[in-house]
């Protein structure tokens, strides 16, 4: 437990230390962990810590993340990329794999170990591209989509990989393997964690045809799961309103998905992208990223730290121009490789050097692949070490990369780039936080003139009654900073808050003026306090919920006691203009640390308008009653007699006496 | 007999003494339809659709008002604005008013003398008017001589606004019932209560 609780803390030091002050000088997270991670590396060896066994457990990580990317991709769109998936994620895996295999004989390797090279070098890094491109923002990009495309395939690659290698094996290394003790079969056996294991194998023994029912059994559970039983067992959670029963669920999901996928011999992370991909039209799915984000974040942070651990320095600088030459050597390649591809796939400007230069590395499969060929003697331990080294620089360098993209590419096209109108369609919309009687109503108004909203509610009872209507809302409490995140909040116009409880609300407010000042707020105020406790937490568009259907009434009533229908319109708007001007200044002397009635200038004031008011409804005040009338009080004879004088003195000239008719 | 409509427009109607008192004897007139245009729309959202129904089921459409700044209180612009529609009222295929007649009842505060090269509001009361004037025009219909209160804000100290509530009232009838000279009306720029030209008997 002590242990356990040093290495968290370590982590935990590094990466609090190391990651901003990263992202401050402009390098990124990833670079933040594994310079941590390099920095501890000395600490860790001396306190024999299994590196290699924590970054297996963190490459879990990489599910989370496919989960996640895959909530945010409808069914719709993957059919869509399924070109570039098949197409340029093959060609991509199988030209670099066999130009690597080439490189690796000439460089005098057997053609068996030259062949496993390729694919350990062929496979990228999901974690860092999809990290580093989510945030910059570049996702949705051309150059964004296509490196997913190729990242998925070369997820769903490494099955075959993991097939195929034992195939390669040398009888001699094979051999060789007991001797080296039981560390290679552990990796393996760590590795089914979060990588492609082995061991938990259930269909191993089965033949290829009965493979393939299992295989597609799978799939088909994973999608009944995701369709039709998520939605009954959310809401039933839901009800217990208990969030870390929630985050448990979501946990459990990704980690029961995992789970199966390795049990059939699937890859974990394609499980999880699909299971996502279900769950992106459900109304849970802003919760569950809210839900999973935090331990994705958390484990691929702490899978980069251990990438940065693993660096063997004492290697590297026994030879260090080789290994520079070896790894730039390699990026290069498959950099050359991708510039191909995405000439055949007419990938333009921008977005190409993007694909190009982010997709360079190596990747975590790459060690899963290393671990597992020393295992079956498919490449000798000594070189299997090299080959670890040169994974974890190149992927040391692709921060380096990405910079070079930021400060030099893009703003290259940066110009070209602003005139594609394409980018605005996903911004601007409108959060709406609560979904009952009155936002409801904002929804249905916002929704015909033709906005787009997203609408949060905690009740999913309400979910339940509107899906059915056809209207778009997600489960979750929108007061949680990281749910209105996971609801687009950054790039929303306007935040309606119209959620039930009056100091959430307020806080909700207070949240957004600090954080979200450039989102416009709408606010729902229970009564008159509440709008001076909203106004002091920084809303300025405040509407009081019964206000205008009180107004409405009292107008109904000056009807139907014989005002003529428009004297009763202007009265009342006098009245709402009379109560908004005061509201307005008695805000500004509402203190919410005093209370109203010991707040002497609030309290002073109040009654001043108290009484100004009823003098006006007595008529004795000037103040109401001619607010409404103005302008329709017709003029006076003397008014008539003014008007003609000044006509008079204005023309002397035609001064012909007024003609007086009969 | 004719279908009349009475539309009346006054923003201040708690304030009107003229316009107040014609409007009640309006609304008492049977067999003529009498709408008050303030207290149906008082937040303006015109029905476009109702008022042309019944703009399409009368004969005659007489628009009651006090002359404002030279105009119509806003409401009657707003009203003409929408309900006076292109397809419907004018233009293409907007031939759906032609025939039909447009009559004004007016009220104005300045005396008779007043609306004359001369006087101090330099031109004819018609002159004013003729922007409804030319909307009639233009949607096919015949303008009549307003019906006319000068000095409306003297009138109601005196017998003057009796006769003209009187006179307001045998018009409307007149027109209802077919006894309104409209050719000898026609000849005059406005008319008034002491010389309205009706006839005894109905005459087809």
């Amino acid at each position: 437990m002590n242990e356990f609780l040093l290495l968290a803390f370590l982590f935990l030091v590094a990466g609090v230390i190391a990651v901003p002050v990263a992202s401050r000088l402009g390098l990124g997270s990833v670079l933040g962990y594994l310079l941590a991670g390099i920095a501890l590396s000395p600490l860790l060896t001396q306190l024999e810590v299994d590196v290699v066994s924590i970054q297996h457990f963190a490459e879990f990580g990489v599910v989370m993340m496919l989960f996640l990317v895959g909530l945010e991709l409808e069914p719709r769109m993957l059919w869509a990329m399924r070109s570039r998936l098949l197409g340029l994620g093959g060609l991509q895996v199988g030209v670099t794999m066999l130009l690597i295999a080439a490189v690796a004989m000439l460089l005098g390797q057997p053609a068996s170990i030259a062949l496993a090279i390729g694919m350990v070098f062929a496979l990228s890094s999901t974690a860092i591209v999809l990290q580093t491109l989510n945030e910059k923002g570049l996702m949705r990009s051309d150059g964004g989509q296509s490196s997913f495309s190729v990242l998925l395939f070369q997820d769903i690659a490494v099955i075959p990989m993991l097939a195929f290698l034992p195939l390669l094996a040398i009888p001699e290394l094979l051999d060789a393997v007991p001797a080296a003790g039981g560390h290679g079969g552990a990796k393996v056996a760590d590795s089914g964690d979060g990588g492609h294991g082995a061991e938990l194998n259930f269909v191993a023994g089965l033949t290829g045809w009965q493979r393939g029912l299992v295989t597609i059994a799978a799939i088909a559970f994973v999608f009944a799961v995701g369709t039709f039983l998520t939605r009954p067992v959310f809401r039933f959670i839901a009800m217990a309103r208990l969030r870390e029963l929630f985050t448990a669920c979501a946990l459990l999901l990704v980690v029961g998905i995992a789970l199966l996928m390795i049990v059939v011999g699937l890859s974990p992370a394609l499980g999880a992208f699909l299971a996502g991909v279900v769950l992106a039209n459900s109304e849970y799915r802003h919760e569950l990223e809210s839900d999973i984000g935090p331990f994705k974040g958390l484990l691929l942070g702490l899978f980069f730290i251990t990438v940065g651990a693993s660096i063997n320095f004492d290697l590297l600088f026994a030879e260090f121009g080789n290994f520079v030459l070896l790894t730039l050597g390699l990026m290069l390649l498959k950099g050359l490789v991708m510039l191909g591809l995405s000439m055949v796939f007419a990938i333009r400007g921008a977005d190409r050097w993007l694909f190009a230069l982010g997709l360079a590395q190596a990747g975590e499969f790459g060690f899963v692949l290393l671990s597992f060929t020393v295992a079956n003697g498919v490449i000798p331990e000594p070189l299997s070490q090299q080959l670890l080294l040169i994974v974890a620089l190149s992927m040391l360098l692709t921060p380096l990369l990405f910079i070079v993209y930021d400060r030099l590419i893009a703003p290259r096209y940066a110009s070209a780039q602003a005139s594609e109108p394409d980018k605005i369609d996903e911004q601007g919309s409108v959060v709406i936080a609560g979904h009952g009687r009155f936002g409801g109503i904002v929804n249905r108004i916002l929704l015909a003139a033709g906005f787009k909203t997203v609408v949060l509610d905690h009740q999913s009872e309400h979910l339940e009654r509107l899906r059915v209507f056809g209207v778009k809302v997600f489960y979750g409490d929108a007061t949680r900073p990281d749910l209105l995140h996971a609801a687009g909040i950054d790039d929303a116009r306007m935040l309606v808050i119209a959620i039930d409880d009056k100091e959430q609300a307020t806080e909700l407010v207070r949240y957004m003026t600090k954080h979200h000042p450039d989102v416009y707020l709408v606010a729902r105020a229970v009564d008159r306090h509440h709008v001076y406790e909203l106004w002091g937490a920084g809303a300025r568009d405040i509407i009081r919920e019964s206000f205008d259907s009180a107004v409405r009434a009292g107008r109904s009533a000056l009807e139907a006691l014989g005002l003529h229908p428009y004297e009763a319109e202007r009265q009342t708007r006098g009245f709402v203009d009379n109560d908004r001007a005061q509201m307005l200044e008695l805000a500004e002397l509402f203190d919410p640390d005093i209370p109203v009635h010991e707040n002497a200038p609030y309290v002073e004031r109040a009654k001043e308008y108290i009484a100004r008011t009823g003098d006006a409804m007595r008529g004795k005040h000037a103040g109401l009653a001619n607010r409404a009338d103005r302008g329709w009080v017709p003029p006076t004879l003397q008014d008539v007699e003014a008007e003609k004088a000044a006509q008079k003195a204005q023309a002397p000239g035609d001064s012909a006496p007024v003609r007086h008719n009969t | 007999m004719a279908r009349l409509i009475v539309y009346y427009a006054h923003p201040g109607h708690r304030h009107s003494r003229a316009n107040k008192a014609m409007a009640a004897e309006a609304s008492s007139v049977d067999s003529i339809s009498y709408v008050d245009l303030y207290a149906e729309y008082p937040r303006f959202d015109i029905d476009i659709d109702r008022e042309q129904e019944r703009l399409l089921t009368h004969d005659v459409v007489l628009l009651q008002f006090p002359v404002f700044w030279y105009s119509t209180p806003s409401l009657v612009k707003e009203w003409q604005d929408l309900v006076l529609e292109h397809g419907f009222a004018y233009g293409h295929e907007g031939d759906r008013l032609a025939g039909k007649r447009m009559q004004l009842a007016v009220t104005a505060a300045g005396p008779a003398d007043a609306y004359s090269a001369d006087g101090y509001q330099r031109f004819p009361l018609r002159t004013f008017l003729t922007p409804l004037e030319q909307t009639a025009r233009l949607c096919g219909m015949s303008f009549s001589a307003p019906y006319v209160l000068y000095s409306s804000l003297h009138a109601p100290d005196g017998e003057a606004l009796d006769e003209h509530v009187g006179g307001y009232r045998q018009l409307l009838e007149a027109i209802r019932d077919d006894r309104y000279d409209f050719d000898t009306a026609d000849g005059r720029d406005t008319v008034h209560a002491n010389d309205l030209p009706t006839r005894e008997e109905h005459r087809p």
